[in-house]
C-alpha cells in the first residue's frame, strides 16, 4: 500500500536521548563535577571521623570512675586521674544559663510571633537576634567581665551562666519562634472566640501547642552552651576542688579544663584532657540525641 | 408551636471571666520587654566594651591599628600595644578557611540537594550536623595534639616542592612546628563547613524546579545544568553564606588559640606560627592588668564592631536573596 510504502521510506528523526552523543569534553567535565562533589562530602567525613576515633580511643583509656569522681590533680605535671570538679561545674554552669535564657528566650519569641509579627520593631529585634548569634563569644565574655566580675569583685560560676546565657538567648529566640508559626491560626481563633484573654490562650494553647518544638531547639542550644570555652575562661576563673557555689569563689567547667591541659607538653595533663573531651562529648551528643527523639516524635508538622 | 416554646437562656455570656485587661496588657509588655532584652544586651556590649578599653585607645590612638608591635611589658620605656599583627593573623587564618571551606560546603549542599538518594540525603546532613556540635575546644585538642605534629612532614614537603618558586615559595617557607597560621586556617574551616553548607542548602532549595527541568530537557549535562540554572539563581545567597562563615571565623577563639602557636608575628610565610585578635584575648587576659587589659579589651571592641558589621550585611544580602527567589517561584 501506499501508506506503508511511504512510511518505509521516511526515517523518523528520533532524538538521541541517552546522552551518548555528548562531547567527550562535556562528558568528561560533567564527572569530574560529579567526583568533586563526592570529594567535597568525603572531605567533610574525614575530620570528623578522625576527631571522634581519636578522641573515643584515647579518652576512652583514661575512664574510669575514679576519673569522672576525683578532684582535678592541682599541676598538670601530676599524672592520674580527676575532672569531677569540672563535669559538677560544667553541668550546674550550663543549667543555670538554661534556668535564663530558655523562660527570657520563649518570651521574646512570644513577642515575635504574637505581638510583633511584622511591626518595623519586631523586624528590628529579629534582625539583631540573628547578629547576636555571630557575636563572637570572646567578646561575650569580655562583657560579662565587665557588667559583673568588675562590679561584684570576684570571678565566680554565675559570671559563666551570664555569659552563656547571653550566649543561647538568641538561639532560643529564633528556633522558638519558628515552633510559634507552625501553629496553626485555627487553634488561637477557637480559644480567643469561646472568650479566652490572649495571654491565656498563648499560655495554656499555643505554648502546649509548640512545647516539644521548643523543647528540641532550647536542648540544641544548652549542647552548643556546654561546649563553650572562651567565656568561662575569662570570667568563672579555675579550681581544683568541687565548688556547688555558684555565686562565691572560683569554678571551673570541661571545655576549660580542656582548653588548659591541651598546651601542656604533660602526658599527665594530656590524658586529662583527651579524657574530659570525651567526657563533653558524650554530654553535648546525649542532649543532640535527645532533642532530635523530641523533635522527630512530638513535633507539629509543617503543613 | 414548637419553634415559639419557651427554651431556657442558654446565650454564653461574652464577657471574658478570668483574668482582666491589666492582665493581658501586663503581658503583652513583659514579652515586649524580653525580645528588647536583645538589643539591649549588643547596645551595652558596645558602651561597656568601648569605655573600658578607652584608655588604651586614647594612649595610642590611631598608632592602636597601625603598629605591629604587641609589648604590653618591655624591659624599658612604654608599653606598646599595635594591633595589627593580631588583625593580620585574623585575617589569613579565616582567609584560608574560607578557600578551603566555600568549595567543600557547596559541594556538599550540592550533593544534599541534587545528587544524593534520600538515605544518603539524611545521612549527610547528620554528618554536618555532628560536625556542628562537637566543641570547638575539641578540634582544638585534636589539632594542638594530632593534626600539628602530622602535618610538619607535609608541610616540609610542600616546601620542597614549591619553596623555590618566586611568589609560592614565599607563602611555603620553612615549617618549625605544626603550629601556625595554616593549621589554624584547616582547623576553622572544618569549623565554618556547617554554617556555610546548611545556609546554601536553603538557598538551592530554593531554585524552582522547573529552571532546573527546563535546563536539563535541552540537553544539559547535570554540572550544566548546576552552572547554568542553581548557581546563577542562588549567586546572592551564597556570597551571604560565606560571609557569614567568615565572621564565625574571625570570632573563633579556643581552637585558633591553641593550634596559631601564639606569636606576635606578621609573615607572608603561611607555615609561620602567628596570632589571631581573639586568641590573644583568651591567651592573656588572666595575666593583664590596667592599660593592658584595656587593650585587650579593645581587640574586643574591634571584632565586636567587625563581626557585627560583616553579620548584618551577610544577613541582608541572604534575606534580599532568598525573598527574590520566592517571589520568582510564585
Amino acid at each position: 500500500m501506499t501508506v506503508t510504502a511511504e512510511s518505509s521510506t521516511r526515517t523518523p528523526v528520533r532524538p538521541d536521548l541517552t546522552g551518548r552523543s555528548l562531547s567527550t569534553r562535556r562528558r568528561i567535565v560533567n564527572h569530574l563535577a560529579t567526583g568533586g562533589i563526592y570529594l567535597a562530602v568525603l572531605l567533610a567525613v574525614i575530620p570528623l571521623g578522625l576527631v571522634t576515633w581519636t578522641v573515643v580511643s584515647r579518652g576512652g583509656g583514661v575512664m574510669s570512675l575514679d576519673f569522672l569522681n576525683a578532684d582535678i590533680p592541682n599541676s598538670y605535671r601530676r599524672e592520674g586521674p580527676g575532672m569531677g570538679p569540672a563535669i559538677v561545674g560544667t553541668l550546674i554552669i550550663t543549667g543555670m544559663a538554661s534556668l535564663m535564657a530558655i523562660p527570657l528566650g520563649v518570651f521574646g519569641a512570644i513577642y515575635l510571633n504574637e505581638y510583633g509579627k511584622q511591626k518595623p520593631l519586631a523586624r528590628i529585634i529579629r534582625i539583631m537576634a540573628d547578629v547576636m548569634t555571630g557575636v563572637p563569644s570572646i567578646v561575650m565574655g569580655l562583657f560579662v567581665y565587665i557588667g559583673w566580675v568588675l562590679l561584684v569583685g570576684e570571678q565566680s560560676g554565675f559570671a559563666g551562666s551570664l555569659a552563656l546565657a547571653c550566649l543561647m538567648l538568641p538561639v532560643v529566640i529564633r528556633s522558638s519562634e519558628e515552633m510559634l508559626r507552625l501553629v496553626p491560626d485555627e487553634l488561637r481563633q477557637a480559644s480567643l472566640a469561646l472568650g479566652a484573654r490572649k495571654w491565656r490562650t498563648i499560655l495554656t494553647v499555643v505554648l502546649p501547642a509548640a512545647i516539644s518544638g521548643i523543647t528540641s531547639g532550647s536542648l540544641l542550644a544548652v549542647a552548643r552552651a556546654a561546649g563553650e570555652t572562651a567565656p568561662i575562661i575569662i570570667v568563672t576563673g579555675i579550681t581544683f576542688a568541687s565548688n556547688p557555689n555558684l555565686f562565691e569563689g572560683t569554678n571551673t567547667a570541661l571545655p576549660a579544663q580542656i582548653f588548659r591541659n591541651a598546651s601542656q607538653p604533660f602526658v599527665g595533663a594530656q590524658d586529662r584532657a583527651w579524657g574530659a573531651a570525651l567526657t563533653l562529648i558524650v554530654i553535648v551528643v546525649l542532649f543532640t540525641v535527645v532533642a532530635r527523639i523530641i523533635a522527630n516524635r512530638f513535633a507539629l508538622k509543617e503543613r | 408551636m414548637t419553634i415559639t416554646e419557651n427554651k431556657p437562656d442558654t446565650r454564653p455570656t461574652l464577657t471574658p471571666q478570668r483574668g482582666g485587661l491589666l492582665a493581658d496588657r501586663a503581658f503583652s509588655w513583659w514579652t515586649l520587654g524580653t525580645g528588647l532584652l536583645v538589643l539591649a544586651i549588643l547596645a551595652l556590649i558596645l558602651v561597656t566594651t568601648v569605655k573600658e578599653a578607652w584608655p588604651a585607645f586614647a594612649e595610642m590612638g590611631f598608632r592602636y591599628v597601625t603598629e605591629r608591635t604587641w609589648d604590653p611589658n618591655p624591659a624599658q620605656g612604654d608599653a606598646v600595644f599595635g594591633a595589627l599583627s593580631f588583625m593580620y593573623g585574623t585575617a589569613v587564618s579565616s582567609l584560608i578557611a574560607l578557600l578551603i571551606a566555600v568549595p567543600v560546603s557547596i559541594g556538599i549542599a550540592l550533593f544534599i540537594t541534587e545528587l544524593a538518594h534520600r538515605r544518603l540525603r539524611g545521612t549527610a546532613i547528620t554528618v554536618i550536623d555532628l560536625l556542628a556540635a562537637v566543641p570547638s575546644v575539641v578540634f582544638g585538642l585534636w589539632g594542638i595534639l594530632v593534626l600539628a605534629p602530622a602535618l610538619v612532614p607535609f608541610y616540609q614537603w610542600l616546601h620542597d616542592v614549591l619553596g623555590g618558586v618566586p611568589v609560592l615559595g614565599s607563602l611555603f617557607g620553612e615549617a618549625a612546628s605544626g603550629r601556625n597560621f595554616m593549621t589554624a586556617g584547616l582547623i576553622l574551616a572544618i569549623m565554618v563547613t556547617p554554617i556555610i553548607t546548611s545556609i546554601c542548602r536553603e538557598v538551592f532549595g530554593t531554585v524552582p524546579q522547573a529552571d532546573k527541568d527546563a535546563a536539563l530537557a535541552l540537553g544539559a549535562t547535570r554540572w550544566e545544568m548546576i552552572r547554568g540554572a542553581v548557581f546563577p539563581h542562588s549567586f546572592g545567597g551564597i556570597v551571604g553564606a560565606v560571609m557569614l562563615g567568615l565572621g564565625r571565623a574571625m570570632g573563633e577563639t579556643i581552637a585558633v588559640a591553641l593550634v596559631i602557636g601564639g606569636a606576635t608575628n606578621i609573615s607572608a610565610n603561611l607555615f609561620e606560627p602567628g596570632n589571631t585578635m581573639a586568641a590573644v584575648i583568651v591567651q592573656q587576659f588572666g595575666e593583664s592588668t590596667g592599660t593592658f587589659t584595656a587593650a585587650l579589651i579593645g581587640l574586643g571592641v574591634v571584632l565586636f564592631a567587625m563581626t557585627v558589621a560583616i553579620n548584618l550585611t551577610a544577613q541582608a544580602i541572604v534575606r534580599r536573596a532568598e525573598a527574590r527567589m520566592r517571589g520568582g517561584v510564585a
